[in-house]
């Protein structure tokens, strides 16, 4: 048999329920599925609170994994597809959730998911596998501004991927390893992921250990978001969502830079388009109950 | 009088010596990452072809990325002055250089005389230079060299994504499990730098005599991508990866 | 809202910003735009706004370009035909 190469990107997959919640005691049963290019998310709220949530990665199908996301919710719980009222479909495979009752751009379930887990957050910063979203909302979560860059791997998931195959780092090691360093080279490129490889050999070559080249490439990261995120301005609270926001090396970059640090929006940053998903759904399932009650 | 010019890339070294006008000798070396030992490298091997010595050559000019990096260079030049110089030696009629090398691109106006009037660049990004096609022939398992004749055997438009090298290369690994003939997708890729070779040259506009060198323009199928592209034709020099080191010599042999 | 709709790249930033607080979904820009770049469709709020079509957004600072001479005064089509001046490019 081959040897398998260890994937160094991988990162880990789970599931949570509120295990203090029946979710039989509620009447308002409503999802969101976030279907992102590298992640799927989905989120279970029972008459606004947050029920159960899972994560997995994404499989070559679209929806497969917004099957397998949903089911991570319900496993263990009795509820089926069909106890739940109303599901939003959101993210890159959107159009793929097949059981969804209704889709919205992944732009508006961040800010209402962000500013649903946060009150106070009018800036979000979504740094998902493909792209990097700049938003700005109002109080109500609503969008206002918003800003989009998925044309290229530079300051997205992806090109952290890239290093961490490159220099064979597990994913979740990057962040620590990046902020343990005593001086730290000039950064990469922050505009192309390819050149910034080819930076970065160049920088172990001339003596810089693999933490001090990271934190090279997390300080390029952290600079490529910055000049976006300033195209629409930082109103406070701000906060990043999507997989990077669990990299501290790029956060505490980013922080620095723009001078504002991020709040923290609980559960798991992640999750904001699946709960901003699942916000829209209750809205949606309650006009759809005020009109059957005429 | 003996001068010598090295265009350091970002992939190959090119050395060309001059003894007065005529070509005494040349080399095209891979560059490792230290650029000064690669430069080193191609000029030994440069001399020896010629049957020089360092010491026969009176004033050396670097060009290229890795210009800075060379220590027996005398004197430095830009990539697009060298081109200018080396164009308009080889192609005195050419009014437009189209140069497309492994890192960067560039769009280049000449006055005839061999001075810059207009130029544009594409770079910081991989996306339109030649180390995509080298990304994606690897992403295709194919050897770069049969890139070019694969691509000319399709004259399929597949739909693709090609902004990015790193989206492009998951690209291409699906199209490949969705059974797309390689042919296919060689020449969607080919396309994609046509497409952004073409922009970046209607900026400095186009004036006849065109002229395509660096690395790319040995590619048959970027060529032939290029031309349709651009809806007009121009010249290849048959090594049209020498002609930066060609007119770093010149600007070496004229000096004073 | 503040649409922005295009990218930024190591060439430059390309953006085409569409104020859905002042567009009416009157289409103008539809017909206007040479490219057929525009689309009016309800947005995520269920009002009828314009967007860039998506497949397209990756690519405007080409498909642009014929608009956008580089010397002289500049008319894009899009940008007056929108009476209500919800059309605004970057670059």
């Amino acid at each position: 048999m081959a040897e398998q190469k260890p994937e160094f990107w991988r990162w880990h997959e789970y599931t949570w329920r509120d295990e203090g919640k029946n979710w039989k005691d509620y009447e308002k049963i409503t999802a969101g599925v976030d279907i992102g290019s590298v992640s799927s998310k989905a989120a279970i709220m029972v008459d606004g609170e947050l029920y159960s949530y899972s994560l997995f990665r994404t499989g070559s199908s679209s929806p497969d994994s917004a099957h397998k996301a949903i089911q991570g919710c319900l496993d263990g719980t009795g509820m089926t597809l069909d106890d739940i009222k109303f599901i939003v479909g959101t993210g890159y495979g959107r159009v793929n959730v097949p059981f969804a009752h209704k889709t919205v751009t992944e732009i508006a379930c961040h800010a209402r998911g962000a500013n649903s887990m946060n009150a106070g957050v009018r800036t979000i910063l979504d740094m998902g596998g493909q792209d990097c979203k700049a938003i700005l909302c109002d109080e109500n979560g609503k969008v206002q501004q918003f800003l989009m860059n998925d044309k290229c791997a530079a300051g997205t998931g992806r090109g952290m991927e890239v290093v961490s195959d490159l220099l064979s780092v597990p994913i979740g090691d990057i962040g620590p390893l990046s902020l343990g360093v005593d001086r730290e080279p000039p950064p990469v490129s922050s505009t192309c992921v390819v050149f910034a490889k080819t930076e970065a050999v160049g920088l172990l070559r001339e003596g810089f250990n693999v933490a001090e080249v990271l934190a090279a490439y997390c300080a390029a990261m952290a600079h490529r978001v910055v000049t976006l995120i300033q195209r629409v301005g930082v109103k406070k609270e701000f906060a990043i969502t999507g997989g990077i926001s669990k990299n501290a090396g790029v956060v505490k970059r980013i922080e620095k830079e723009l001078g504002v640090e991020a709040v923290e929006i609980a559960p798991d940053a992640q999750l904001a388009g699946a709960i901003g998903a699942a916000n829209f759904a209750k809205d949606l399932l309650a006009k759809q109950m005020a009109r059957a009650a005429g | 009088m003996v001068s010598a010019g090295i265009d350091v890339g970002a992939e190959t070294v090119k050395v060309v010596i001059l003894n007065g006008d005529k070509i005494v000798g040349r080399s095209i070396v891979r560059g490792g990452l230290d650029r000064s030992k690669s430069s080193d490298e191609a000029m030994d091997e440069a001399l020896k072809s010629a049957g020089l010595s360092r010491g026969d050559v009176e004033r050396t000019v670097a060009t290229g990325i890795g210009r800075k990096e060379v220590e027996f260079a005398t004197a430095v030049a830009t990539e697009i002055a060298a081109d200018a110089r080396g164009v308009t030696i080889l192609f005195p009629s050419v009014r437009t250089i189209i140069d497309v090398g492994a890192e960067e691109a560039r769009g280049i106006k000449t006055d005839g005389t061999g001075k810059v009037t207009d130029f544009a660049k594409n770079e910081k990004c991989a996306a339109g230079v030649g180390s995509f096609v080298g990304s994606m022939a690897r992403a295709l398992e194919i050897q770069l060299e049969d890139m070019g004749p694969l691509s000319l055997e399709s004259d399929k438009e597949i739909p693709m994504n090609v902004t990015c090298v790193v989206f492009a290369e998951s690209e291409v690994v699906s199209l490949i499990h969705a059974k797309v003939p390689k042919p296919d997708i060689a020449r969607a890729i080919h396309g994609a730098i046509a497409t952004r070779t073409t922009s970046m040259v209607r900026r400095v506009g186009i004036e006849k005599e065109v002229v395509f060198i660096g690395g790319v323009a040995k590619n048959p199928g970027v060529v032939e991508s290029l031309k349709r592209h651009l809806g007009v034709d121009f010249l290849i020099p048959e090594e049209p990866q020498m002609v930066g080191a060609m007119g770093a010599a010149i600007i070496a042999a004229t000096a004073n | 809202m503040l649409a922005n709709y295009g990218y930024s790249d190591g060439s430059g930033t390309y953006y085409i910003t569409l104020d859905t607080d002042k567009c009416d979904g009157c289409r103008d820009c539809v017909t206007a735009c040479p490219q057929q770049m525009f689309l009016v469709e309800p947005d995520d709020y269920d009002d009828d706004k314009a967007v860039i079509k998506e497949a397209m957004r990756k690519d405007v600072k080409y498909l642009c370009a014929p608009c956008k001479p580089t010397a002289g005064p500049r008319e894009l089509p899009c940008e007056t035909a929108c009476t209500p001046r919800a059309i605004v490019h970057s670059w």
